[in-house]
């Protein structure tokens, strides 16, 4: 007799190899859902119960998430286009002419990780904004909304370090402009210019020290802060829903009198 | 035995035990050792060596610089003029974010492509958002009669070199 789906499914969990990676056991309990979750070591970041009106397309529109889907796209796109990029002063540029015109896929991957880098700005102040307007930033989620704003610095500064890259006159002249900025700052200005390109003008050095802000610390930095913000949703209570929050309550006079109208 | 212990305990005074001083050498080490991870990174950030282009430019002969015309150095980043009052040096990075200006024959000002900065050719600022004008460098003539400019040294405006 062939096995259906489910029963298959039952017979890999109840297996020794699945039992030693995955501890909650069989069984589709609301206690084995939970432990399911809890025990994950991603999954556990999440609640282990959501309320159906919470995860509703209309109370978040899905803008964290979806910014996390384009975060995922520029760590799979981005760790492609490393493999033909060498961030020197002879080859940046010539490297980004070849994966737009020699590399396999390369148009590709580089225009997916542009359009995915422009929509993941775009989706984090779209996110911001429906946070902010739903007041869902407000106790006990005011800690959640400062880390929201240290990921959209984060976010900004790999957008930023990014834009030099592809080393053309564009990137070149607005990572000129965008560090003499830097030069504003009282008293440290020029210092601070002076570390973050790792030289006077933008040159060798300062390529080098984006690529690697951009490759390595702004990601890691990005990856530490959504772990805590995916984390701290559970422990502020879950998603933010307007109806389960404690209703004003009524002036006491004024409460009688309204059960008697009843 | 007990007597003694309290002699010792009364010996010592009151405000810092053997766990306190511990504390105190344990924090006090720490931030020493923080301030010198600060100014370790610090030094290790700022490249001792830089190879970026010298500072003194050597413009050539003075005397291939015609009349009242006004030459632009792209690789070096400066304005050579020669005026009816002499020569002189302009440094052709705005004031405003640092794009490199340009020099405009047709209407005769310095323009900066970057964000509408305009200037005379003796780098008066004619328009913002640049806040000063360009300023003028270091002149002089080589013993081997070439002209030269030092981009790091400016001068008050107006200095002519005159040859």
């Amino acid at each position: 007799m062939p096995l259906k789906a489910d029963q298959i499914i039952e017979r890999v969990r109840a297996s020794r190899v699945w039992q030693s990676v995955f501890r909650s056991g069989t069984g589709s309990s609301t206690l084995h859902r939970a432990l399911a979750i809890q025990q994950n070591i991603f999954l556990h970041l999440f609640a282990t119960k959501v309320r159906k009106r919470m995860v509703r397309f209309s109370s978040t529109w899905y803008l964290g998430t979806l910014t996390l889907g384009t975060f995922l796209i520029l760590v799979i796109t981005g760790i492609l286009l490393m493999l033909y990029y060498h961030p020197s002063v002879p080859q940046a540029y010539a490297d980004m002419k070849d994966l737009q015109f020699v590399v396999s896929s390369g148009l590709f991957l580089r225009n997916m990780h542009r359009w995915a880098a422009q929509l993941m700005v775009f989706l984090v102040f779209a996110h911001m904004f429906k946070v902010f307007y739903r007041g869902a930033y407000r106790t006990p989620r005011e800690f959640n909304w400062v880390i929201g704003v240290v990921l959209l610095v984060i976010t900004l500064l790999l957008s930023y370090t990014g834009y030099l890259l592809p080393w053309d006159q564009l990137a070149f002249w607005a990572i000129t402009v965008g560090s003499n900025l830097s030069s504003s700052v009282p008293l440290v200005g020029s210092k601070i210019h002076f570390l973050l390109l790792g030289g006077n003008q933008v040159n060798a050095n300062a390529l080098l020290r984006f690529y690697v802000l951009h490759c390595v610390v702004l990601p890691l930095a990005a990856i530490l802060f959504i772990a805590v913000h995916f984390w701290r949703i559970r422990k502020d209570g879950g998603l933010y829903v307007q109806q389960s929050e404690p209703k004003t309550k009524a002036p006491p006079a004024a409460a009688p009198a309204a059960k008697e109208a009843k | 035995m007990s007597d003694e212990t309290n002699a010792t305990t009364q010996k010592l005074p009151a405000e810092i035990d053997r766990r306190a001083f511990f504390t105190k050498i344990g924090l006090g080490s720490l931030g020493i050792a923080a301030a010198g991870t600060i100014v370790f990174s610090y030094e290790f950030l700022s490249p001792n060596v830089l190879y970026e282009p010298s500072a003194i430019v050597n413009a050539g002969k003075p005397e291939s610089f015609a009349m009242n015309s006004v030459t632009m150095d792209v690789n070096s980043g400066i304005y050579l003029v020669r005026a009816e009052e002499g020569y002189f040096a302009l440094n052709a990075v705005c004031t405003h974010l640092g794009c490199l200006t340009a020099w405009n024959q047709d209407l005769g000002i310095i323009a900066c492509p970057c964000h509408g900065s305009k200037f005379t050719r003796t780098g008066e600022k004619i328009e913002g958002p640049a806040p000063k004008p360009l300023p003028w460098l270091k002149t002089w003539v080589s013993d081997e009669g070439d002209l030269m400019v030092d981009r790091s040294t400016d001068i008050p405006p107006l200095q002519y070199l005159r040859i």
